[in-house]
Parts: C-alpha cells; structure tokens; sequence
C-alpha cells in the first residue's frame, strides 16, 4: 500500500515534470512559427499598428497612474533616507535611475501581463474556441501569421515605449513630492539628474530590458491562448496562468539581464 | 454513383479509417461528391460528421485511405498545396465562427482582401453582391454580435462563397434555427448551388430539411456508410436503422443508453 502511493507521488511528479517540458517546447515551436510568419506584420504593416494601438491604449491609463504612484513613493522614501548624509538634492537621480534601470521596465511588464496579457489570452482562447482559427485555416489563411504575429509586435513595440512613458511620468509624480512638497531645489534636483543619468548604461539598458520583457509578455500570452482548451473552463484558466508565468519570467528574466548588462 | 467518369467527382473518400487518440472514428469509409451536386452526410451527434469534414479540408489527417479534391490526394499535400485547394472550399461553420472583432462587411471582406489585390470599389460591390444573395445587404455595418443565429449563419454562408469556391461545406446548418430561418437556409443552400455551380457536401441530422434539398444522402453509423441513396430510397428503405433515423424513433438499433452496467446493480451501489 505504501509502496504504491509512493509509486503514484513518483508518477504524478514525473507526469507534471515532462507536460511542463512538453508545453515548454510547444511555446517554444510557436515561438519560432510566430518569427518565420512575420513577413506580413510587417508587409501588412497597418495590421501590427493596429494591435499596438490596442494593446497600448488598453495599459495606458493604469500605467500612468501606476507611474505616478510609484515616482511620488520613491520621492519620499529616498528623501528619509538621503538627508540623513545631508545629500537630499541627490533625490532626482535617485528617482531617475530607479525608475529607468529597474522600476521602469519590471513594473511596466507586470501591469501590462496582468492588462494586456490576459487580454490577449482571452481574445485569442475565444478565438480558438469559437472556431474562428479553424475558419482562417479552412480560408487558406495563416492564423499564426494574421492573428498571432501582429499581436505579438504589437507587443514588442508597446512595451518599451510604455515604459518609456512610465518613467517620465515617474519622474514627474518624483519631481512633485521633492520639490514642491519637500522643498528641494529644482536646480539641483534636474541638474544632478542631468549629470547622473548615463545614456548608455542607464536609459539604453533600460530599453532594451523593456523589448525583452515584450518578447517574453506577448509570447505567453500569445501562447497560452493558443494552446488553451476550447472550453471556457480552459480559457479562463489559460488567463490565470498567463499572469503567473509572465510576473515570474519577467522577474527572473531581469536578474538575468541585470547581471549581465552590470557585468560588461 | 459509384462510377467515376474522369473529373465527374469533386470530391472522393476512399477506403478512410481515422481516429482521435487510438481509438478508430472511421472505418473504412467511401463516398463520393459528384460536381454539381448536394450530397448530404448524415448521422447522430458524435458520428464522426464534423471530422470528415475536416479531412477534406486537410486540417487533420487520415490513418488510412485518402479523400481526393479534384483528383488530388488532401493528406499528400504540402502546407502550400494544402491551401491551393482550400481556395477552391468554401466552408460555412456549425457556430458561423464570423470573426468577432469585425463588421458583417469586413468579415465578408475578409477572404477577398487575404487572396486578392482587388481595389476598395471592387470589393465593395462583391461584398454587397454576396450579402444581398443572403438577403442581408441591409446589415452590412452591424457586428456579429448584433446578429441573430439565422443571420450570423447567412453572414458566414455569404463569407464561404466571397470567392466562388468550387465546393462549399456545411456544417450542421439547420442546427438550432427557428423553423422560418430553417426555410431560408434551405432555399440559400439549393438555389446558390444550382446559380454557382457550386458542388455542396451538407451534414446535418435534421432529416426533413435535408432530404428537402440533398441529391443523395449518406448515412454513418459506427464509423462506417451505414445506408446511402437518394432521399425517395432512403424514405422507402426497410434498414431498421434507416428507419429509426428517418422516423425519429427512440429505440432501434441505436440504443437510447450510452453502454452501462445492470442498473438494478448501479442502484444498490454494488457497481464500482
Ligand atoms: N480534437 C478532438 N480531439 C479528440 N476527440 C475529438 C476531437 N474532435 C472531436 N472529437 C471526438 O470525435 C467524435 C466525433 O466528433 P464530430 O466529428 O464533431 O461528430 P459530429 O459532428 O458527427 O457530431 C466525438 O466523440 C468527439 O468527442
Ligand atoms: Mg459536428
């Protein structure tokens, strides 16, 4: 009887541990279906300009709100801390470099996976399960070439232009705590930014961390609605795990990239 | 009708067996669709209807046999020839499968703007063209959404024709309309057949509208052409099955119950 139950706990751990190799591959195949069909996302270049307004306007308002919240927090925690050294006018770079290194991009890519994401696993899982895929198919059309790879530009291109967008506004909602809340000098506050703030390593890194988290968000939602069960039960469950999967791809994807960008 | 002139059949299956995880669907299946022609394929929900469908279409394919498309074998096909032929398939889905996020004019619009370089006005005038055959040039701005079941149908059925395709398949196109929608379909079905040319395969289980307008009908049953023949035949014929299908009886050959124990057993919770 022990022995047994202990079989079925080897079984069922072996079981979950190759479904999730299997789907990683699957991900993996659509992956590269997704890149080989793209020649008309950019051919038909109105159809990814359309999806990237839709994904882009979907996230705006919560990341510019987001932003501002997370700008003014910022403000203030590091104004404690700095003016303890008597270096509060440092509080511009503080901001700066928070937001466009880390802030920026991490928590663009969690708001837009849990906005844009899910949408896209849901608009994509209904597809499927209201046969509009198979119809395309049954056209002689593409679904991966006419529905997935424009929304998955779309993706690639939204993100690093929302975090963009993130950190000005960040730096805005930072700017207004510390100077005229707090009172810091707006000169030293800009200035410091000004000279602080390296285009290269900061601002460019940032980007490109950004375009890497649109490539890892769209994929996954791309693919978990792709690759839901045709029920509602599956879409809606495809939904969840879009949000699990990208926060922590997003996440483990950023120490990756970190490491690396600090390393050369 | 099993005689083959060269090119008097669209559409021919032969010798098909094919099935889902292991376990067989088809066995052994012949048909055939002569040009021109509504040939009707008919059978209980979960009779494999749907499927055969798909094969012809070559999104699945076969274990064994093969379905010709104008002399062409579907499963030996690249992905490219794959879609050669589907340009000549119209297909008109069980739910419409319109696409949700555009209007009943762009959904018709749809194959034209994927597989022509046809100006605006052009496609403007076919598109009207198609929607007034089914009656709905009136609701060329509305969203799916908006539509009835009857109307989505005819929305999808004007979409399987946008480019004059050689065959059109229906999928269960009665299933679920009221009796005067029903009556539209029909009359849709034979008189764009008889206008275009067109040769239609038609699945269903309604047995009255479908002997309306079928030339010839197929019965499957357990996976294999049960019964075949002209509706008249097949009205007249003795096969119990037929018979059960035809008249809509409740027992006969086909069991009401799907396979179970002794239900005296189930009752007593002697049944694991
Ligand atoms: N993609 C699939 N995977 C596994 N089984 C399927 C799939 N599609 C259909 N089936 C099964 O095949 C059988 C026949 O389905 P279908 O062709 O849709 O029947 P019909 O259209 O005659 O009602 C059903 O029992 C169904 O559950
Ligand atoms: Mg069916």
């Amino acid at each position: 009887m022990i022995v047994n139950s202990r079989l079925h706990l080897f079984c069922t751990i072996g079981h979950r541990f190759t479904q999730r190799i299997w789907r990683l591959g699957a991900g993996a195949r659509l992956f590269w279906l997704t890149i080989i069909s793209s020649g008309e996302s950019f051919r038909r270049f109105h159809l990814t300009i359309r999806e990237v307004y839709f994904t882009g306007v979907m996230s705006l308002i919560i990341i510019v709100v987001s932003a501002f919240f997370v700008g003014m927090v910022l403000a203030l925690q590091g104004y404690n801390t700095l003016q303890r050294y008597g270096s509060s006018e440092a509080i511009g770079v503080l901001v700066a470099l928070a937001l466009v290194r880390e802030l920026g991009p991490v928590v663009t890519a969690l708001l837009f996976a849990g906005r844009a994401g899910t949408a896209i696993t849901a608009e994509i899982g209904l597809m499927k399960a209201t046969e509009q895929l198979s119809a395309m198919e049954m056209m002689a059309v593409s679904p991966i070439s006419r529905v997935i790879a424009p929304r998955f530009w779309a993706g690639v291109i939204a993100m690093p232009i929302l975090n963009v967008l993130f950190c000005m506004v960040g730096i805005l909602g930072g700017y207004l705590v510390a100077v005229p809340l707090i009172g810091v000098d707006a000169g030293a506050f800009w200035s410091q930014m000004q000279a602080n703030v390296d285009w290269r390593l900061d601002i460019l890194n940032g980007v490109i961390k950004s375009a890497v988290f649109g490539v890892a968000c769209t994929m996954i939602a791309l693919f978990e609605g792709y690759d839901a069960p045709p029920t509602a039960e599956g879409v809606s469950s495809a939904t969840t795990r879009t949000v699990v999967t990208s926060s922590l791809a997003v996440l483990g994807l950023d120490f990756a990239l970190t490491s690396f960008m600090i390393s050369i | 009708m099993t005689q083959n002139i060269v090119g008097h059949n669209l559409v021919e299956i032969d010798n098909l067996s094919f099935g889902y995880k292991g376990r067989l669907l088809h066995q052994g299946i012949n048909m055939v669709f002569p040009r021109g022609k509504v040939v009707a394929i008919m059978g209980g929900s979960g009779s494999g209807k749907t499927t055969l469908l798909r094969l012809i279409g070559g999104q699945i394919r076969p274990a064994k046999g093969e379905v010709r498309v104008d002399g062409h074998v579907v499963h030996q096909q690249s992905r490219e020839g794959i879609y050669q032929l589907r340009r000549k398939m119209g297909m008109l889905f069980q739910h419409g499968a319109l696409f949700t996020d555009l209007s009943v004019y762009e959904n018709v619009a749809f194959p034209m703007r994927e597989h022509t370089d046809f100006p605006e006005t052009i496609i403007h005038d076919l598109v009207l063209l198609k929607l007034h055959a089914v009656g709905l040039r009136g609701a060329h701005k509305l969203k799916p959404a908006e539509l009835s079941g009857g109307m989505a149908r005819r929305v999808a059925l004007a979409r399987a024709i946008a480019l004059d395709p050689d065959i059109v398949m229906y999928d269960e196109p009665f299933a679920g309309l009221d009796p005067i929608s029903m009556g539209v379909i029909c009359d849709l079905i034979r008189t764009l057949n008889d206008a275009l040319g067109t040769t239609s395969i038609i699945v269903s289980h309604d047995v009255k509208e479908t002997f309306s307008i079928a030339d010839y009908v197929y019965f499957v049953a357990n996976g294999t052409v049960a019964a075949e023949g002209t509706p008249d035949d097949l009205n007249k014929s003795t096969l119990p099955f037929v018979h059960q299908f035809v008249h809509g009886e409740k027992d006969g050959p086909v069991p009401f119950h799907y396979v179970a124990g002794d239900y005296k057993q189930a009752l007593l919770g002697l049944e694991a």
